[in-house]
């Protein structure tokens, strides 16, 4: 922090064996990079970026093949293999992220007649940068889930120009339909939409809710706030005791119930935007002795697919799940498998199918399904 | 010797200053202006911001639930860490910008041994004590990799622990194979949430049990002095006959234990893990309780119980905006204005105005006696 703290000045004789600890040091930490580029690439929030084919493949080799062998030459050399490059968030955001990621690469495999490179990053500006490194790389087909929903005009454009063709998957982004041959995503609006008609159909005479929202401005929060705002400024019973956000964390969610809670404001209902942050406002709810989701006095709202979060509606503890399907990569294979046969998709934008399940429709054949 | 040596804050007490100007000096003065602040602050605007009542959580125990009872329960992670940190920067004059992705290395480790490599357990598969110790042997071994990274290779703290900062949270996932376990065992949750029949939150047990740790050790043992010595000169503590490496090492060891402690009480509230969202950004926050407890951050000079305080007012800040429905996204705004009237009043262009203005009235008070 300050200059005047000198440690490093040890005297002339220390110099020189400390400038060599430091060579030596560069050098580990070289190596240590090389390492986790080669080893656990496949994991890594943004391990695999820099460098083009050589990275892009020992990355994706992380998951089926021990260190990324032979993969790197028959990137061009077999004409049979289909060379994709899959830009998506980071897989640790959330279980949602978890599931789509691990679909992603489940199916994208050397087997199913792929080439993927795969690349995890919850920055969209690191997003666009391996998308044009992939671009330049001649990937067959571009497939984004984009961390923002703007920004992506020049990608779009050198996807185009370089005959690489762009599938969205999961998220939405501003651009004109003729930009991209497909995309796979969530209707988030609906999400929304179909949580707070369920929500208006419990009857209350009185809605006091505590909104907890996920990542400002993600898509996913765009939508499932949108429904509930245009309602609460609809209606004159219905009411937000809190609204917050939570960033998708669990911890800052029960924070925030606690303290409304503490506050001793009545309320009826938690309306979470995703199923952890769900999971952390019952836990206050829980340490507090209130009741909740069926026959409870709170109603308990949750998005997303995670299989404990059915569960819990299943048991009844909470009241409502809106299921946000992650699993779009068996739809992008087929897309991807028609188009090389040459057929184009018969819609642009498909959506994933979703519905919302409450505790009193939602059967074990449901979770089994949906459930991730 | 051409080292600039530190001058420790003096805060030896002077004859001719008034009790004021000596209050104003003591080092807890900071952290206990802005605790007194607060409460003065809720006192006047909502009295009832203090209440404190029983009530009855859903296993049918009794509990007390309460804003008070939520500063100390929330704040406990936060405490924890910056005993540590408070350390760390004195011994070696910089910060450990890891901790939160260490926490969630920690809490990863702790539940992958309870859960037995399975995605969701609903009975432990490993004694309790077993997996937390685990963790903290792990997390020692992250705090050690920080440590001579600082410690042997001379590499700027911030910048030596900003490889853990960028890879920890990689690996806490790799650790549970990129899946999120989850643990319903009543049990493993008494750390984070209640004891039955004990109404009082256990992570304040648990962090009044370290900070008693921590006190006897800086009472019974030369880890204070020690620390301190290195942090103000780390030659002449060589010199006599100190291994300044060793100290420095040793004290990113313990925060890797503070550093574990803090993850398995994170993850114990919940008996699950995010690993991107868990303690993110905690590490500012512990850097800024050490600060806010008047602890330099070139090192040096320290007092561990400045930082404790610390921490439990960012606690209480964050629970009044909370109360106050402040938007949570705009609380890092007000911890900002925070930092920044800390770093102005610690700049040494205004430290020395300080000094002189206390300087002047001393004088004049002289003259007149």
């Amino acid at each position: 922090m300050e200059s005047r703290g000198t440690r490093s000045a040890g005297g002339t004789n220390f110099e020189s064996e400390e400038s060599i600890m430091k060579k030596v040091f560069c050098l580990l930490l070289t190596l240590c990079m090389v390492l986790a580029l080669a080893a656990c690439g496949g994991n890594s929030g943004g391990g695999n970026s820099g460098s083009g084919n050589a990275g892009g493949s020992t990355g994706n080799a992380g998951s089926q093949n021990a260190g990324g062998d032979a993969q790197q030459p028959d990137a061009g050399g077999s004409g049979q293999l289909i060379t994709v490059g899959v830009i998506n968030n980071d897989p640790n955001e959330s279980g949602y992220r978890t599931a789509n990621d691990a679909a992603m690469r489940a199916t994208f495999t050397e087997d199913n007649g792929y080439d993927a490179t795969f690349y995890n990053n919850n920055d969209a500006s690191q997003q666009i940068a391996t998308a044009q490194q992939m671009i330049q790389d001649e990937v067959d087909f571009l497939l984004l889930s984009p961390a923002s929903t703007t920004g992506w005009d020049t990608v779009l454009k050198d996807a185009k120009d370089a005959g690489t063709q762009v599938i969205l998957f999961d998220r939405m982004l501003e651009a004109d339909e003729s930009m991209y041959v497909a995309a796979v995503v969530s209707d988030m609006p609906a999400e929304g939409k179909t949580a707070v008609d369920w929500l208006a159909d419990q009857g209350l005479s009185e809605y006091n809710i505590i909104h907890i929202q996920g990542h400002m401005g993600s898509d996913a929060q765009l939508g499932r706030t949108g429904a509930l705002d245009e309602k609460v400024s609809a209606e004159a019973s219905w009411n937000y005791v809190a609204q917050q956000t939570a960033d998708w964390d669990e911890a800052t969610a029960r924070t925030i119930t606690q303290s409304v809670i503490d506050s001793g404001k009545p309320f009826n209902v938690i309306y979470a935007e995703n199923n952890g942050m769900a999971r952390g406002a019952v836990a206050a709810l829980d340490a507090n002795g209130i009741t909740h989701g069926k026959d409870g006095d709170v109603i308990v709202m949750g998005f997303d697919s995670d299989k404990w979060a059915f569960e819990a509606v299943l048991e009844g503890s909470w009241n409502y799940m809106g299921l946000c399907n992650p699993l779009q990569a068996e739809t992008v294979d087929s897309i991807i498998k028609d188009l090389q046969a040459g057929s184009a998709p018969a819609q642009k934008i498909i959506y994933t199918p979703e519905q919302g399940f409450d505790c009193d429709t939602l059967t074990q054949a449901d979770v089994d399904t949906y459930g991730t | 010797m051409t080292t600039p040596v530190k001058e420790p804050k003096n805060t030896a007490k002077r004859p001719h200053e008034s009790r004021l100007k000596q209050l104003t000096r003591h080092q807890l003065f900071i952290p206990l202006a802005a605790l007194a602040l607060l409460v003065l602050f809720n006192l006047v605007a909502d009295p009832s911001f203090f209440l404190v009542t029983v009530k009855e959580n859903s296993l049918g125990n009794p509990v007390l639930s309460g804003n008070i009872i939520s500063v100390l329960d929330n704040a406990s992670e936060l405490v924890i860490l910056a005993i540590g940190m408070t350390l760390v920067t004195a011994s070696s004059g910089g910060q450990d910008i890891s901790v939160g992705a260490a926490m969630a290395i920690a809490g990863s480790v702790i539940l992958r041994m309870v859960c037995g490599g399975q995605v969701t357990a609903d009975t432990m598969q490993m004694s309790l004590l077993l997996a937390v110790l685990i963790g903290i042997l792990v997390s020692m071994v992250f705090g050690a990799f920080n440590g001579v990274l600082v410690a042997y290779f001379k590499i700027q703290p911030m910048v030596a622990t900003l490889i853990l900062y960028t890879a920890g949270r990689s690996i806490a996932a790799w650790i549970n194979n990129n899946q999120l376990p989850i643990i319903n065992d009543l049990g493993f949750k008494y750390a984070g949430t209640f004891l039955p029949g004990v109404p009082i939150p256990t992570p304040i047990f648990i962090t009044a049990l370290i900070i008693v740790l921590f006190w006897l050790a800086l009472k019974r043992t030369n880890l204070g002095l020690y620390t301190q010595s290195v942090g103000i000169n780390a030659n002449s503590s060589r010199l006599n006959g100190l291994d300044p490496k060793l100290i420095k090492l040793m004290t990113y060891v313990i925060l890797g234990v503070c550093v574990a402690i803090a993850g398995f009480i994170r993850v114990s509230r919940s008996g699950s893990i995010n690993y991107s969202r868990m303690a993110e950004n905690i590490e500012m926050d512990a850097i800024l309780a050490v600060a806010l407890g008047g602890n330099a951050l070139s090192g040096g000079r320290f007092n561990i119980y400045g930082s404790i305080l610390g921490a439990y007012v960012i606690q209480f800040l964050t629970t009044t905006l909370y109360k106050y429905e402040v938007p949570s996204t705009a609380l890092p705004a007000y911890k900002a204005v925070v930092v920044i009237l800390l770093v102005v009043l610690s700049a040494p262009v205004v430290q020395e105005k300080l000094a002189g203005i206390r300087k002047a009235p001393a004088k004049t008070a002289k003259g007149v006696s």
